[in-house]
């Protein structure tokens, strides 16, 4: 596997911890999972912060901070610099929203904070789109970790241009990437997997399921998947049919 | 003075951010601050002087995705 900044994942998996009715089922979801990464926030203390500290320090896995809600460089900016502080780490998941409905990241601002960030000496780990000039322009800026989307965050949908997310994977051959937002089935975690992506990040998916527990080591099992798949190399696809069974030697009747 | 603490009007007698902090009870815990939306290191706090109507955000850990 490509490395994250000099880590080597234990597993291909990053998970959330938001959304999940509780705490003990958050932590069953990552026990099961397997999940190596968990992504974090920062929001303005009411007296849980410190229990949320001492739970995710318990998981035992690498922290990934976010800059989530941030419209722009100067607030994403501002924000890693207190996730640096407070998790002890310099790795940041940078998202900078360009808007409200579709959370897609403001391409403009990304570049911006990236190259504020990176200069920095911060880790960043960019949410992006399949963009490839805008990919080129986050690797400029220093980023050696891209994050780009399947589909809108929250969505479900899966992969929405597996064209673009094929090319942009063949464009940055040495640059670990990182399925992020919009998985919503373990198939397309799998399929994200095939296409060569390094990991997949979710949290939706998991939290909300009945049974976030369940659907956590569904995930884990289709990225393994995914993962051995890509390894092997798989066939070319045709147009036309191609008989499996050797047609020499069948009998005449 | 009067300051902003995380988006509400709060009444304050100190007058750098260590004590400020104190004062409202949040002197040993773990949180992250910033300045009129500028960052100020922990290691910065004390000595940071406050001026009337300064907007202070007091971050900590939160479940994010």
């Amino acid at each position: 596997m490509r490395d994250f900044y000099g880590v080597t994942l234990e597993t291909p998996m990053m998970l959330g911890t938001a959304r999940y009715p509780s705490p003990a089922v958050m932590e069953a979801a990552f026990t099961s999972s397997g999940a190596s990464v968990a992504t974090v926030s920062l929001r303005r203390e009411r007296g849980a912060g410190q229990a949320f500290w001492d739970l995710v320090r318990s998981l035992g896995v690498h922290l990934l901070p976010n800059t989530a809600g941030c419209h722009s460089a100067r607030e994403a900016i501002t924000t890693a610099q207190m996730a640096r502080e407070y998790f002890q780490t310099d790795w940041i998941k940078l998202e900078v929203i360009g808007n409200a409905d579709t959370l897609q990241p403001d391409p403009f601002g990304l570049v911006e904070a990236a190259e504020v960030l990176c200069a920095d000496g911060f880790k960043v780990f960019p949410y992006t789109t399949e963009d490839q000039v805008l990919a080129e322009r986050l690797v400029d800026a220093g980023c050696r970790v891209l994050m780009p989307w399947g589909a809108p965050i929250g969505s479900g949908m899966g992969l929405n241009n597996i064209h673009g997310l094929r090319t942009l994977r063949a464009a940055f051959p040495d640059v670990a990437m990182v399925i992020d937002a919009g998985l919503g089935l373990p198939s397309h975690a799998a399929e994200a997997m095939e296409l060569g992506f390094d990991a997949i990040m979710l949290n939706t998916a998991v939290a909300e399921a009945d049974d976030p527990a369940a659907m956590a080591r569904a995930f884990s099992l289709a990225t393994q998947a995914g993962g051995l798949a890509a390894a092997a190399g798989p066939m070319g696809q045709r147009d036309m049919a191609v008989p499996s069974t050797p047609l020499i030697g069948k009998a005449w009747l | 003075m009067k300051i902003e603490v995380n988006g509400e009007e709060r009444e304050i007698t100190a007058t750098d951010l260590a004590g400020v902090l104190a004062e409202l009870g949040w002197g040993e815990a773990r949180v992250a601050t910033a300045l009129n939306g500028t960052f100020v290191p922990a290691a910065a706090r004390s000595g940071k002087q406050l001026s009337s109507h300064d907007r202070l955000e007091v971050l900590t850990a939160m479940q994010g995705g």
